[in-house]
């Protein structure tokens, strides 16, 4: 179990980004939405250890992980998939592979981390994570990441942007999959209404500040029906 | 050749035995073994030091290893070595020298090739450079490079210089007629207080000519790298030069790219990209597990491989 306990983040230019958040997440599948510039994204990135909190505590299955580093929290069992995915100069999609499941990542291994994104490994596994791939493979490929490691936590910020050509059923299956066949729990920053769907759980965030947090069936009806910021015309618009 | 011989010429031409065709090892300042072919000749120079390598015409398929070696503190030698190339041949060529010096005087290594690749000739060129031995004294590499490229050939080098060398200067000069295509890759990784420059200048003649040059360095410690690359377009032709540094610690890059056109179609773009490594570089391999120090090499080793 994940607990936030009164987890403040200011940023360098003074703006309180996070204000006073205390949370704890036990559920399986939990879904992080609310307004851009809300804090969802700092949020994650305060969980994986790649910023610190200003002030307040983060406890994992209660230890007390403030101050450990982000390598520490990762081998703990900490995933994260960016939002805008890393590239490198040099490095190929099986050199990350390697380094995210810990073993030689053969072709067949490949095969069987790729596929799960959409990707034939023949064809991706020599390919630098440079400029030649395109917004969405990459984010396909970070995805992958994040399954092979088989983590107690696995934070996605934001999936569901930039995937192209890819249906966004099969990014639904990957979640959806995740959650029957592992033991981990997902946190997901999303503005999707069908990923909000398929959570246990959703926080409602915004200007810093936790609004809603609670059962899927209590807080998607809030949200949809414009309750909480999010705007009827564009949801029935979209609907 | 002595077993420390031996381990050089792992290094910079990965041989354990002898090669498969055409070769001639070069071991403190002396042949230590040659191989001819029936295509492919290999003649000792009378004039100065250093040999010719002849390659008959529309040799396919074959290769020719010159590797050179130097175990011996304080050896100094400048070393001649003229390849002629046949038209419509195919050829790989790997030279490299590693240089072991455990005591107190310089070594150094001065290889000067020309490459004259004749018409639809297409020629590989693999180049490694490895210095080691805990003596003061330094390992001193000046390789230079003289390129003549008739109509239709093609050469494509790579060069790579990883570790070991205090001093080097790359010099490469290059000659491209009409429809010639030079490509080179460097990777250079300078520590401590070592000094790289690489020198390249390419002359693009003829019409359809083209020149890519790219080079990746990693400088580290207090090491200095430059970079100095012109391209000259005296014809239609298209140019492009690259150098991406990733700097590190107190070392100190500089980068010099220069273009210059003389025909209104030739087609000439440099890019010149100097710095750290990204911190959200190193950030993705930490959420992997690596730590900061391994992330590091693990980015740079790709960034050079």
């Amino acid at each position: 179990m994940l607990e936030l306990k009164n987890i403040s983040f200011e940023a360098e230019d003074g703006k309180q980004i996070l204000k006073n958040i205390s949370l704890k997440i036990d559920n399986r599948f939990v879904a992080v939405t609310g307004p851009n510039g809300g804090g969802k994204s700092t949020l994650a990135k305060i969980i994986v250890g790649i910023y610190k909190p200003t002030s307040g505590s983060i406890l994992l299955d209660g230890k007390d992980i403030t101050d450990c580093s982000i390598t520490e929290r990762a081998n703990m069992g900490m995933s994260y998939a960016f939002q805008q995915p890393v590239r490198f100069k040099g490095l190929r999609v099986r050199d990350l592979l390697k380094m995210a499941s810990g073993n030689n990542a053969s072709l067949d291994d490949c095969c069987e981390m790729l596929s799960e994104v959409g990707l034939c490994a023949r064809e991706y596994v020599d390919r630098e994570l440079n400029d030649s791939l395109s917004g969405g493979e990459m984010k396909r490929i970070e995805i992958a990441m994040v399954l092979a490691r088989k983590t107690v936590i696995n934070v996605f910020d934001e999936p569901e942007a930039g995937i192209d050509l890819w249906s966004f059923q099969n990014l639904i299956r990957v979640f959806e999959k995740m959650y029957a066949e592992t033991k981990g729990s997902i946190l997901i920053i999303s503005h999707q209404e069908r990923i909000l769907d398929i959570a246990d759980k959703i926080i409602y965030l915004k200007d810093g500040v936790v609004e809603q947090y609670g059962a899927k069936n209590e807080v998607l009806p809030n949200l949809l029906n414009g309750t909480s910021g999010f705007c009827p015309a564009l949801t029935n618009n979209n609907k | 050749m002595d077993t420390l011989q031996m381990h050089l010429l792992k290094e910079v031409a990965e041989l354990d035995a002898l090669p498969v065709g055409a070769y001639n090892i070069r071991a403190n300042g002396e042949s230590a073994a040659r191989n001819t072919t029936a295509n492919i000749d290999i003649v000792t120079k009378t004039d100065k030091p250093g040999i010719d390598i002849i390659i008959k015409p529309g040799t396919k398929n074959e290769s020719v290893h010159i590797p050179v070696v130097l175990s011996q503190t304080g050896l100094k030698e400048s070393v001649y070595n003229d390849f002629y190339i046949g038209e419509d041949s195919d050829v790989v060529i790997i030279a490299g020298c590693g240089i072991h010096n455990c005591g107190g005087v310089d070594s150094e290594h001065d290889g000067i090739h020309s490459f004259h690749v004749g018409k639809n000739a297409k020629v590989k060129y693999i180049e490694k450079h490895y210095g080691e031995g805990e003596g003061r004294g330094k390992r001193l590499m000046n390789p230079t490079t003289e390129v003549f490229l008739e109509e239709g050939a093609t050469m494509e080098m790579e060069a790579t210089q990883i570790s070991g060398i205090d001093d080097t200067l790359r010099k490469t000069t290059a000659s491209l007629d009409k429809d010639a295509s030079l490509v080179i890759h460097e990777k250079v990784l300078t520590d401590g207080e070592q000094s790289a420059v690489s020198d390249f200048s390419a002359d693009l003649n003829g019409e359809g000519s083209s020149c890519n040059i790219v080079s990746r360095t990693v400088a580290k410690g207090n090491s200095k790298q430059h970079f100095i690359s012109v391209l000259n377009g005296n014809a239609a032709c298209a140019g492009h030069s690259e150098c991406d540094s990733i700097i590190m610690d107190n070392a100190n890059v500089l980068a010099s790219p220069q273009l210059s056109a003389s025909c209104t179609d030739a087609g000439l773009i440099h890019e010149a990209a100097i710095g750290k490594i990204a911190g959200e570089q190193l950030m993705k391999l930490m959420t992997l597990g690596l730590t900061e120090a391994e992330a590091e090499e693990q980015i740079v080793n790709g960034f050079l491989r």
